[in-house]
């Protein structure tokens, strides 16, 4: 049973101009941005470990440049999906495909850990993420480029032990983008920092996501996050898309906005209905 | 100008010579101002403890005729000619067992049945064996480092975060780079505990062999010197064995340093 809601922004009409300029940009920006994005395909994905099955049965279609949003309660198997997609397990039945062959450095992920090297600089961190590239000349220019993305260039020469949570996980994130993937999984990626550091790390991802136009999925258990960020969110119950939310509303979202309430209101309002409904197992 | 702002660096200044440095050093001189008082007073009888004095002077005559130079340098050698093979082959060990399952279930569990011989215990067998001779020292020295080196190193590359090998290949590493810049990187702080515990019983391991068995070296100068009731030389060659195990421990503390400064517990400024 899976039903698409369509939710309208209901004050576009008072979207203004320096908004509608920004929009325009962004809708420039993905057209440029097409040929840097995978879209991806899932069929009849299902997932057991032994006798529990985790996944059971999703169908998807995520097209290129899209952002989605993986919401659901803890151990429904929203990392197992997410790890499938990335390929660090391998599904029990059912096919993920991409549109062209993919190589291993245009789909990264990065968890809720930085799990940064502790033993090399933040540098030669970023430099981890460019895969076989690593060795290539301007492989230190392109990892400072990621690290001035992130707004950390002048941490380069830092051991990770001397960075903050946040700024640890900026250096993961820059490590993500350095190969320039057109698909970038995210596992809670800021499930450990505080409000305010989230804040500022959504943004930054959203500003990543615009500029570079990567297919992002994010996991995340915050469904004021996911529908802050996605263009979609998907609700996982059973091992099944419960839910595929389209969320319309125009881009850059005011945090707090109306529209966004509502629309984490009636996706809460769902995860929790199906939490107290008692024939549910 | 002000008084208060010449302060603290007349406080600096005052700190010139590292109080922190020089405390270390208050109690061994003060025991050894002690000894040699006790000595000079006759309070200790000079056939039981020599005066520091009469220990340094026992030291410069054999610096001087040069037995000193080659029992240092033969205790030294048969140390570390041990050490490179025990170690090296507990090294190896190690690494393979801790990368390769099939390794590890062929030779663990009979490794870890030969380490609950105490190594001093085949003394006589290996005297039966190898004789006195250079052999019987190196195979004592090699076999007492062989474990703590083992051990430590397969620990270290067994208990290295999963999470970052995990990162390690999902980034495409290949085994070989997999290994040079997560694995071994990881385990390296276990391998130094491993190593510096590998020094304590190599020096053991080489007076208890040289005392028993040898016609060079400290512990033979030492015995040499008890047949002659020379006690003062007796004294010197333990605490020459004593400054060698020191020197050993800050060359391996140095190295630590040196490779282990990503270290939180090294980045004290
Ligand atoms: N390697 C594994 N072996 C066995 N069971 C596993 C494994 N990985 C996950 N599971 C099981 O699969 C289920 C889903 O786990 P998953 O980590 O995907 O949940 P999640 O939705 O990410 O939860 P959370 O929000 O708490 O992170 C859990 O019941 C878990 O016990
Ligand atoms: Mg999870």
């Amino acid at each position: 049973m899976q039903e698409a809601l369509r939710i309208l922004g209901s004050d576009a009409q008072l979207v203004e101009l320096p908004e509608i300029v920004e929009q325009a940009r962004h809708v420039r920006r993905s057209e440029e941005n097409r040929s840097r994005s995978l879209p991806l395909t899932i069929r009849g994905l299902r997932k057991s470990f032994g006798d529990n099955e985790v996944l059971r049965g999703i169908d998807l279609h995520i097209p290129a440049g899209q952002f989605v949003a993986i919401v659901g309660k803890s151990g429904c198997g929203k990392s197992t999906l997410l790890r499938l997609i990335a390929g660090l397990e391998t599904a029990t039945s059912g096919t993920i495909s991409f549109d062209e062959e993919l190589d291993p450095a245009d789909i990264r992920v990065m968890f809720q850990e930085p799990r940064l090297l502790p033993w090399a600089r933040v540098l030669s961190n970023v430099e981890v993420g460019l895969g076989q590239e690593r060795n290539s000349p301007d492989a230190q220019a392109r990892a400072v480029h990621a690290l001035e993305e992130v707004g950390l260039s002048e941490k380069r020469g830092e051991w990770p032990a001397v960075l903050s949570g946040g700024q640890k996980q900026r250096v993961a994130l820059a490590r993500a983008l350095v190969s320039n993937p057109k698909v970038l999984a995210f596992d809670e990626p800021l499930g450990a920092l505080d409000a305010l550091t989230r804040i500022f790390m959504q943004q930054l991802l959203e500003r990543v996501w615009r500029d570079q136009g990567f297919t992002a999925i994010l996991v995340t258990h915050d469904v004021a996050e996911a529908v802050a960020l996605a263009d979609r969110v998907l609700v996982i119950e059973d091992g099944q898309i419960a839910q595929d939310v389209s969320v319309d509303i125009p881009r850059p979202r005011r945090r707090g906005s109306a529209d966004l309430a509502a629309l984490e209101g009636s996706i809460l309002r769902q995860l929790l209905k199906s939490t107290d409904d008692p024939s549910n197992p | 100008m002000s008084v208060i702002e010449t302060l603290p660096r007349a406080r600096k200044a005052l700190r010139l010579p590292r109080p922190d440095g020089l405390i270390p050093w208050i109690v061994p001189l003060a025991i050894i101002a002690i000894w040699q008082l006790a000595c000079v007073t006759g309070f200790v009888s000079a056939r039981v403890l020599p005066a520091p004095s009469d220990v340094v002077l026992a030291g410069w005559k054999l610096v001087l005729s040069g037995e000193l130079a080659r029992n240092i340098w033969v205790s030294f050698w048969r140390a570390s000619v041990g050490f490179l093979i025990g170690g090296g082959i507990g090294f190896a060990f190690g690494l393979a067992n801790g990368l390769s399952q099939l390794s590890s279930k062929l030779t663990d569990t009979t490794l870890q049945m030969v380490r609950n011989i105490p190594h001093l215990a085949l003394i006589p067998l290996v005297i039966l064996w190898f004789g006195i001779d250079e052999t019987a020292k190196l195979f004592l020295v090699a076999l007492g480092v062989f474990f703590p080196i083992y051990l430590n190193t397969l620990h270290g590359i067994r208990t290295v975060d999963p999470q970052l090998i995990e990162m390690g290949r999902v980034y495409g590493m290949t085994d070989g780079e997999l290994f040079r810049r997560v694995i071994f990187p990881g385990a390296l702080p276990s391998i130094f505990v491993g190593l510096r515990f590998a020094l304590g019983i190599m020096w053991l391991t080489l007076i208890v062999a040289e005392t028993i068995a040898a016609s060079s070296g400290l512990g033979y100068m030492a015995m040499q010197a008890r047949e002659f009731m020379l006690i003062d030389v007796v004294v010197l060659s333990i605490l020459i064995y004593a400054l060698l195990g020191k020197l050993a421990d800050s060359a391996s503390r140095a190295l630590e340093r040196l490779t282990l400064s990503w270290h939180p517990a090294f980045q004290k400024h």
